[in-house]
């Protein structure tokens, strides 16, 4: 019999994630830590192995080390297999010269070899920043029995928002007639989300077709070339629905929202259902301390942290320390991150293992900072810097060096 | 550091001490400091040292050993060569299960006869310490000692089984006693922790059964005394002797102390089992106060002075002191519970009011209803 996988998942993991400003300096946005203790990545690994899909391509570019190194063999997604498991795809050099990868189809054009190595029936295509739960086994079926050429899916968005995407026009059948990319004048609040599966054999062909074509117009993106030349073709394109949470983490407000979503008693994105679990690389700490005149309201606090102020609404990644008299309201704090006793913390966004001082002010009250800076007023600290005590960092201020005293 | 030592643990070894919670598991597999199971303190102490083949002897019970150990990944100890070999009993002249230490060396012989190190570590699961055993084997080989045995200084309380000995200025044991009658008095007792070149244990446990010898400590080390070369080595460290349900309980209470937690777990390097739960939730009525909590935690009610497993659970107007509550156990509405042990999976229904006192805590098996 031949060895071969059914499905074959390519997740592009290269975005840079320039709106994410000073996270996103040293580490590519699918790497990204979320919700206290996973990593953007997590969310289409864990629907991979969840949908029964053993075999992921992972093409990276930009600042890709962290990346790399926290997929590793991918055990902790049920990944390290002797026959497919996760591969990290980057740019190599060839014979006839070495190229980065051009624009989406381009990247996927670039590992074809790759594919073809597991002469899969279907690819499923996927990007790594968003936040969800889909089951790409039911949307695979979908696409078997319609027997379509290519499936995207898509979810309704609010109207006044359907020019940021790509929008579906479709029959009541669920087939495509029209795509428009990032329309003015949207004609439905259909959206792509993104996620196409495609006919191998199909996607071979149109990866080829647009490789070829020379025309300085070509960006070589799926959204912009490879979707509408099919459809212009005449190929078999449908639309699957998704109904339930998702969400692009792609600017600094909607990853706050986002972890935001995760709190309370009935969350909006419940990542705790034990039907659909997210696996994460976990971190090696003891249960977390929570300590005599701490105070924890609704909050999600890892394992490690060492509680003695004040958290609230707030979600505290692993081994966050939070001293006596130090208030933290409104925030979502990165592994190994010090809040010294008398700091406030306030609608911010704090990397991993930031030092704020004794008695510095971090961000405004959310009300008074809502539209302030790049950042709709979240005060966003980057990676592994030092707020000395007493300092100030004012609402919507990105920071990405040491803040210094006198 | 790579060390020309093999590990041996003892998985069910002194379980008698502890029969509340080792009766549907072994020694090695009691839970312990809100997501450990004691044999990771075993086995990380021994990664950490540079040991890559542990060999685990198992006698009852070892499913839930079994699941957690998987096939040692967690501790690194996933190997080609060598990582973790667990060791059934074993025995082609009995029909019985093994009844002591030397017995169940017998039974690895083969194991032992096999590996390459020049040394062989071995231990129990029934102490907590973060000890470094190439420091122990340093000495062991400075000393040129036949059995180093690892002591530390306590007052003794009542337990079933213990050993304490005198050592001289150099380190050399002159004396072993079995169960003397010191209890309320400082000695050096005995870790359950031996170093042994490895021949030298082959040797020594293949004279046992020539002889017809069945206790390691009466037939082997306090007759010998004076003719084998037994070191002691002095361990300084926190050390949580786990002899009784109260010691227990009292040894899971002093890791709310910081400079306790700090000592274990500062270095982050004890490695356990992950269970992948979600990151714990604290409520908007949530009272916490000097605890311990878990991963995948729920918790709405007041909690104090305790230490919560992962998974559980304590609903509204819920209060939980000073008690030690295992994984995936539920806390009920207005429920209060003062001074209690619940094992993994106990259900304690809405109201219901359960109290033990601090020298004798309540014990609730596993997955009890009340």
């Amino acid at each position: 019999m031949q060895r071969k996988k059914e499905c074959v998942a390519m997740l592009l993991a290269g975005g840079q994630g320039s709106r994410l400003f000073a996270l996103t300096n040293n580490i590519a946005k699918p790497a990204v830590p979320f919700g206290a203790k996973y990593r953007i990545i997590d969310f289409p690994l864990s629907n991979c192995i969840n949908s029964g899909i053993d075999t992921v391509g992972v093409l990276t570019q930009y600042q890709p080390l962290v990346l790399h190194e926290y997929i590793g063999n991918g055990q902790p997604w049920d990944l390290d297999r002797s026959f497919g498991g996760v591969h990290i795809l980057s740019p190599y050099q060839a014979k006839t010269g070495s190229k980065w990868y051009e624009g989406t189809a381009n990247a996927i054009y670039q590992n074809m070899h790759f594919m073809k190595m597991y002469s899969p029936d279907y690819i499923l295509i996927l990007s790594g920043d968003h936040i969800y739960k889909m089951d790409y086994n039911a949307m695979l079926q979908a696409h078997i029995e319609s027997g379509a050429d290519c499936t995207i899916a898509a979810m309704e968005v609010p109207l006044s928002e359907a020019s940021r995407f790509g929008i579906l026009n479709t029959n009541p059948d669920g087939s495509i007639y029209q795509f428009e990319e990032k329309p003015k004048q949207p004609k439905s609040n259909l959206a792509s989300m993104g996620i196409y599966i495609f006919t191998a054999e199909k996607l071979y062909h149109y990866l080829e077709l647009n490789e070829n074509d020379v025309s300085p117009q070509n960006e070589k993106d799926f959204g912009k070339n490879i979707l509408p030349t099919m459809l212009a073709a005449g190929e078999k394109m449908f639309s699957y629905r998704f109904r339930g949470y998702w969400k692009d983490v792609g600017t600094v407000s909607s990853l706050w929202e986002s972890n935001m979503d995760l709190l309370g008693k009935e969350p909006a994105f419940d990542i705790a259902d034990p039907s659909w679990k997210i696996q994460t690389r976990n971190p090696l700490a003891p249960s977390e301390y929570i300590g005599e005149e701490a105070v924890v309201h609704n909050s999600m606090v890892a394992l490690g942290c060492e509680i003695e102020g004040t958290v609230v609404n707030s979600l505290l990644s692993a081994n966050v320390i939070v001293e006596k008299g130090a208030v933290v309201k409104d925030s979502v704090l990165m592994s190994g991150t010090v809040v010294k006793s008398g700091a406030t913390v306030t609608y911010s966004i704090i990397d991993e293992n930031v030092t704020i001082g004794e008695n510095a002010v971090i961000g405004e009250e959310k009300e008074v900072a809502a539209g302030k800076g790049k950042t709709n007023g979240i005060a966003l600290l980057g990676r592994g810097i030092t707020v000395d005590a007493g300092m100030t960092v004012s609402a919507g201020q990105i920071v990405d060096r040491d803040v210094k005293g006198e | 550091m790579a060390m020309s030592a093999v590990g041996v643990i003892f998985s069910n070894i002194n379980e008698d001490k502890i029969a509340e919670l080792s009766r549907p598991r072994t020694m090695a597999s009691i839970p312990f400091g809100g997501r450990y199971r004691l044999i990771d303190f075993t086995l990380s102490n021994m990664v950490n040292s540079g040991i890559t083949t542990v060999g685990i002897l198992t006698k009852n019970n070892y499913q839930s050993l079994m699941d957690h150990l998987g096939s040692g990944k967690d501790w690194d100890l996933a190997r080609k060569a060598g990582g973790i070999i667990l060791l059934p009993p074993y025995s082609d002249d009995s029909d019985s299960l093994y009844v002591n230490r030397l017995d169940a060396l017998k039974g690895v012989t083969s194991f032992l006869k096999k590996r390459k190190e020049d040394y062989v570590v071995m231990a129990d699961c029934d102490g907590v310490m973060r000890i470094d055993f190439s420091k122990v084997l340093q000495y062991h080989i400075e000393k040129n000692a036949d059995i180093t045995m690892v002591y530390h200084n306590e007052t003794v309380v009542k337990q079933p089984y213990y050993m304490t000995f005198e050592t001289n200025e150099s380190g050399r044991i002159e004396e072993i006693a079995i169960n003397p009658n010191v209890v309320g008095q400082t000695a050096n007792v005995y870790s359950n922790i031996m170093i042994f070149n490895r021949e030298f244990l082959l040797n020594i446990v293949m004279d046992a059964i020539t002889h017809g010898y069945s206790s390691f400590g009466r037939d082997i080390l306090t007759k010998n005394v004076k003719s084998l070369k037994l070191y002691g080595y002095r361990f300084d460290g926190y050390y949580a002797g786990m002899d009784s349900l109260l010691a227990y309980y009292k040894h899971s209470m002093e890791l709310l102390n910081k400079d306790v937690r700090n000592e274990l777990f500062g270095a982050r390097d004890i490695y356990t089992k992950v269970r992948d739960s979600a990151p714990s939730k604290y409520g908007d009525e949530a009272k916490i106060r000097n605890s311990l909590v878990s991963d995948g935690c729920e918790i709405e009610g007041t909690v104090e002075n305790s230490i919560l497993f992962r998974g559980v659970k304590v609903a509204k107007g819920a209060i939980v002191r000073n008690s030690i509550i295992m994984q995936d156990t539920v806390i009920g509405e207005n429920a209060t519970v003062n001074c209690i042990i619940t094992d993994k999976n106990v259900v304690i229904r809405d109201r219901r009011n359960l109290s033990g006192c601090e020298t004798l805590p309540f014990f609730l098996p596993k997955g009890s209803m009340v």
